[in-house]
This record gives C-alpha cells, sequence and structure tokens, in this order.
C-alpha cells in the first residue's frame, strides 16, 4: 500500500542552525506511527516540515503519493496546545467548528450540519457537556481534546499530532488513545510526536525516531530495541 | 444640550470614530499587535501633512496620505525585524518615533504657509472632535460601512487566522494574504479617529474598547459588537465634554476610555478583580 506520508531527504535550518538534515523516512497507512527523539531533535521541526509549516531548504513530502499541494487538504493538524492563546473569546463548540471551515469554503458560515458534526466529535472525546464553555476555563487536558475534536470535524485521512499527551490528565490520555485506535479502524493514519517512551509499544505499531538525522524507523517490535534508543538519546537519558 | 446641528454633526462623528476604531481594534487586541496600532497611528502624521500637501484639506487625500505612511510604518517594522536582529518591539519603536519626529518636522514647516496653518493640521496631534466636517463624515461612513460588509464575509476566516494561524495555513488559507487583511483593518481603525483623537493617543481608542469588552463576554461574536457600542460611547462623551469645554477630544476621549476599562477590570463577572477576591 501506498504510505501516507514519505520523507525524502528533507533538510530545514533556522538560520544558521540546522534542525534536520537529510532526512528520509516513510509513514504507513492506516497504522498509528510515533516520532521520537530527545528534546530539540527536531521532531516537531518534521512534522511543521511536513505540514508546510516551515520551508526545507532542500528534499521532498509527498502525502498519500501525492504533492503536498494537491493532498494537503487531506491532513488534519492537531498543533501543540501550548502554541495557543487560550484566553481568546471562543467556546469550545466554535473551536471545535473551526474544522469544518475550509469544507465550508469563502462565505459560508457553518449551519446546522456542521454543528452536529462538531456536536458528534467533541462527544468522541467526551466533551459534549462543555461545548458552550468558553475555552479559557478549560483544564490542560480539555484544551488538548477541544484540538482533537476539530481535527476530527475535518474528516480527513492523516491525523498529524504534536505532543498530544504532553501534560494531559490520565481520563485525557485514554480518551485520546480511544480515538486514535478509532481512527485506524477507520483506516485513517495517524502520526504523532510522542515523549513517554514507555507507552509507546502499546499505543503506537510504528515508530520513527529521530536525532536531526533519521535513527531508526520500522514496525515498533522491530525498531524501538535498546540499541536504537541509545543511539538516538544516548546512554544516560535510557538509564535515566 | 440643544439639537444645535454642529453638535449633532459633532456627536455622530465621534460616535462613528469611536465605534468603527473599538469594533474593528479586537482583532489588534487578539493578535497582540496593540504596540504596532500606536506605531502606525504616530507614523500616519507625516502622511497626514503629505495628503494636505497634495490635496488640501480633502477628507479622503488625508486619510489615505495617513493610511499610507501608517501602512509603510508597519511594513518596515515587520521587515526589520524580520531581517536583522533587531526584535519586533525594537523595530516598532524606531519607526514609531521616526514616523513621529518626521510628522512633527513636516507640520512645522507647512505651518509658515498662512493657509495650511489655517486648516487645523495640528489638531491631528490631539485630536479635536469640533472641527470634524460633513465631508469627513461621509468618508468615515463609507469606509466603515465597507469595512462592516468585508468582516462579515470573511468572518470566520479572520476569526480562525487570529485564534491559530499555523492551523489556518494547514487548512490551506492564503494565511499571508489574511494577515495583510488584518493589517488593512489596524490601519483603518486608526485612520479613521485620527481627526477627533490624534495620532498620539488613537491607540487607546483602538484597544481599550476591546480590552474592556473582553472582561464581559467570552466569544468573538459578542466582543465585537459590545467594543464597538464602548467605543462609540467614549467616542460621543469625549466629544460632547471637548465641545463644551475646549479641551483637545483625544485626552477627553481617552480619560473616559480609561474610566470604562477600570470599571470593567474592577466589576466584570468572573473576570472582575473584585468579582475573583470574593
Amino acid at each position: 500500500m501506498e504510505p501516507a506520508i514519505e520523507v525524502r531527504d528533507l533538510s530545514v535550518a533556522y538560520g544558521e542552525h540546522l534542525a534536520l538534515s537529510n532526512f528520509s523516512a516513510h509513514f504507513p497507512a492506516q497504522l498509528l506511527s510515533a516520532v521520537v527523539g530527545p528534546n530539540g531533535a527536531g521532531k516537531s521541526t518534521l512534522i511543521k516540515a511536513i505540514l508546510g509549516l516551515v520551508p526545507a531548504f532542500a528534499g521532498q513530502v509527498s502525502l498519500l503519493g501525492q504533492d503536498p499541494k494537491i493532498s494537503r487538504r487531506q491532513v488534519a493538524y492537531v498543533p501543540q496546545r501550548s502554541d495557543l492563546d487560550w484566553d481568546f473569546p471562543a467556546t469550545v463548540l466554535e473551536v471545535a467548528l473551526m474544522g469544518s471551515y475550509r469544507s465550508l469554503g469563502w462565505f459560508r458560515h457553518p449551519g446546522k450540519a456542521q454543528k452536529d458534526r462538531a456536536q458528534a466529535a467533541l462527544a468522541q472525546v467526551g466533551m459534549a457537556e462543555l461545548a458552550p464553555r468558553p475555552i479559557g476555563q478549560l483544564s490542560g487536558g480539555q484544551q488538548q481534546r477541544v484540538l482533537l475534536a476539530r481535527a476530527l470535524v475535518q474528516e480527513a485521512e492523516i491525523y498529524i499530532l504534536d505532543e498530544p499527551f504532553q501534560g494531559v490528565d490520565a481520563p485525557t490520555e485514554r480518551a485520546i488513545v480511544s480515538v486514535l485506535r478509532g481512527l485506524k479502524a477507520a483506516g485513517k493514519s495517524v502520526i504523532a510526536v510522542h515523549h513517554d517512551l514507555y507507552t509507546v509499544p502499546s499505543y503506537f505499531d510504528y515508530v520513527v525516531m529521530v536525532n536531526r538525522e533519521l535513527v531508526a524507523e520500522g514496525p515498533v517490535a522491530q525498531a524501538f530495541t535498546p540499541e536504537n534508543l541509545k543511539q538516538a538519546y544516548g546512554l544516560a537519558e535510557v538509564l535515566a | 444640550m440643544s439639537l444645535d446641528p454642529t453638535y449633532l454633526l459633532i456627536s455622530l462623528g465621534a460616535v462613528l470614530i469611536g465605534a468603527l476604531s473599538g469594533g474593528l481594534g479586537s482583532y489588534a487586541l487578539l493578535r497582540r499587535e496593540s504596540l504596532l496600532g500606536d506605531a502606525v497611528s504616530h507614523a500616519a502624521l507625516p502622511g497626514v501633512v503629505l495628503g494636505y500637501l497634495v490635496a488640501g484639506r480633502a477628507p479622503l487625500f488625508l486619510l489615505l496620505g495617513a493610511g499610507l505612511t501608517g501602512w509603510l510604518a508597519a511594513l518596515a517594522a515587520l521587515g526589520v525585524s524580520r531581517n536583522t536582529r533587531v526584535k519586533f518591539d525594537s523595530a516598532l519603536a524606531i519607526v514609531l518615533s521616526a514616523g513621529f519626529g518626521l510628522g512633527v518636522v513636516l507640520l512645522g514647516w507647512i505651518q509658515n504657509n498662512p493657509a495650511a496653518a489655517q486648516a487645523g493640521l495640528n489638531t491631528f496631534l490631539f485630536g479635536q472632535a469640533a472641527l470634524i466636517l460633513r465631508e469627513d463624515l461621509v468618508v468615515i461612513a463609507v469606509a466603515g460601512a465597507i469595512f462592516v460588509t468585508l468582516i462579515f464575509l470573511f468572518w470566520k476566516e479572520l476569526a480562525l487566522a487570529a485564534f491559530d494561524p499555523a492551523y489556518a495555513a494547514t487548512a490551506g488559507y492564503p494565511v499571508r494574504m489574511l494577515d495583510a487583511g488584518f493589517m488593512a483593518i489596524l490601519v483603518l481603525a486608526i485612520v479613521v479617529g485620527l481627526q477627533a483623537v490624534g495620532v498620539v493617543l488613537m491607540s487607546a481608542l483602538v484597544v481599550a474598547p476591546a480590552a474592556a469588552a473582553r472582561q464581559w463576554v467570552h466569544t468573538l461574536t459578542a466582543m465585537m459588537p459590545l467594543a464597538a457600542g464602548l467605543g462609540a460611547a467614549a467616542g460621543l462623551l469625549g466629544a460632547i465634554w471637548s465641545t463644551a469645554s475646549g479641551v483637545p477630544t483625544g485626552p477627553a476621549i481617552v480619560i473616559v476610555l480609561g474610566v470604562i476599562v477600570l470599571i470593567s477590570l474592577l466589576l466584570a463577572p468572573e473576570r472582575g478583580v473584585l468579582r475573583r477576591a470574593r
């Protein structure tokens, strides 16, 4: 099967600093893939380059076997919640509705069909009753779930999440895992930047290890090995 | 107060100006571009003088001139911060003072011309609602109607790009174009009020109504009209006070705004300091 995402010889720099160098990897379709690596290894940079949010000075990305210009709309992005201003005046339902904007097109405002879809997505993440609440009153875990609901409303083929489990409570973590498994069962592809190495084998099927370059990639059973981790993180961090 | 037509004209002008800058200013506040607004308003001063040199005391040209140099100042600040190691706030401070300095020099120079001295351009420093002309009002009303329509048409795109520009980009929106749109909104919100409030204090009329409104409501759909209403109220009260007493309108409006913001900060439900202290 065609991979969901294929990255070839990608290099990204911020000024003089080389964040990713000659990076190649692929993310298989219809699986849950984790991007892991130490802090500053370029994990977020990798997904931002895939999404076209940061420019790559070399290399190519293809989404669903096509140029991202054509297939980018098949991708739903869940940013890190700390990237956003949660004091923005909006309700939970309004943020979820943002996932419907692109399919609505210009000039049209969301109607009943979009609201029903947003409400259903909020129910999927266990936030149905919180729909009218201002987003400024949400806990960290609830913020994360709203962003996931917004992505669900988009009804995309590929879901890309930047640290979805960062600083969330246990019920949120369970809710997110169950939604991601549901997406996989529905034939969608999921890519998540992930920090907690202990949960990689239980949550994910496929792993891509990054440390400025590709360290290893493959099914978790084959690639998620102590040797590869040592190479990605250095000895001290693995023991700690 | 009598229903003197001049009073009516001035009041209507102040209400329109307050409503338009207050409403449009919501975006400036949410995008944390308040300081950018201050730079744009100060840098609009040389544009006012240039507009006068080109076309005399024609309101449209004064606004176009103000908009042009205000816009250039915003672009200059963005350009400096993107292409040099100077940070954005420092770039803004530089552009603000350079633009304002140039404006004051031009203003001093043009005052030597008796006709120009008569035109009352120096009231653009602190504003004088009493000098609002019927033509000013027409220009403001037309510009306001156009922008209210555009904001209604692009409501969801502007809200999305203000809340989460990265997500908007991944959803395929032309975020650069939307950014340019925000900049145009900010510049317009500022130039319409220059006559009444003046370049020095104008950014207060853009930022303060939105900041006060945010205290009371939780959605953009409620915040924008409320900010427009608070701006209109401040414009009206400030203009009446200024016309009756002869103080410049800008300071009068800003003092009224200050009271509105203070009340909102203290008393608003949930967010107010006093409510939270209980």
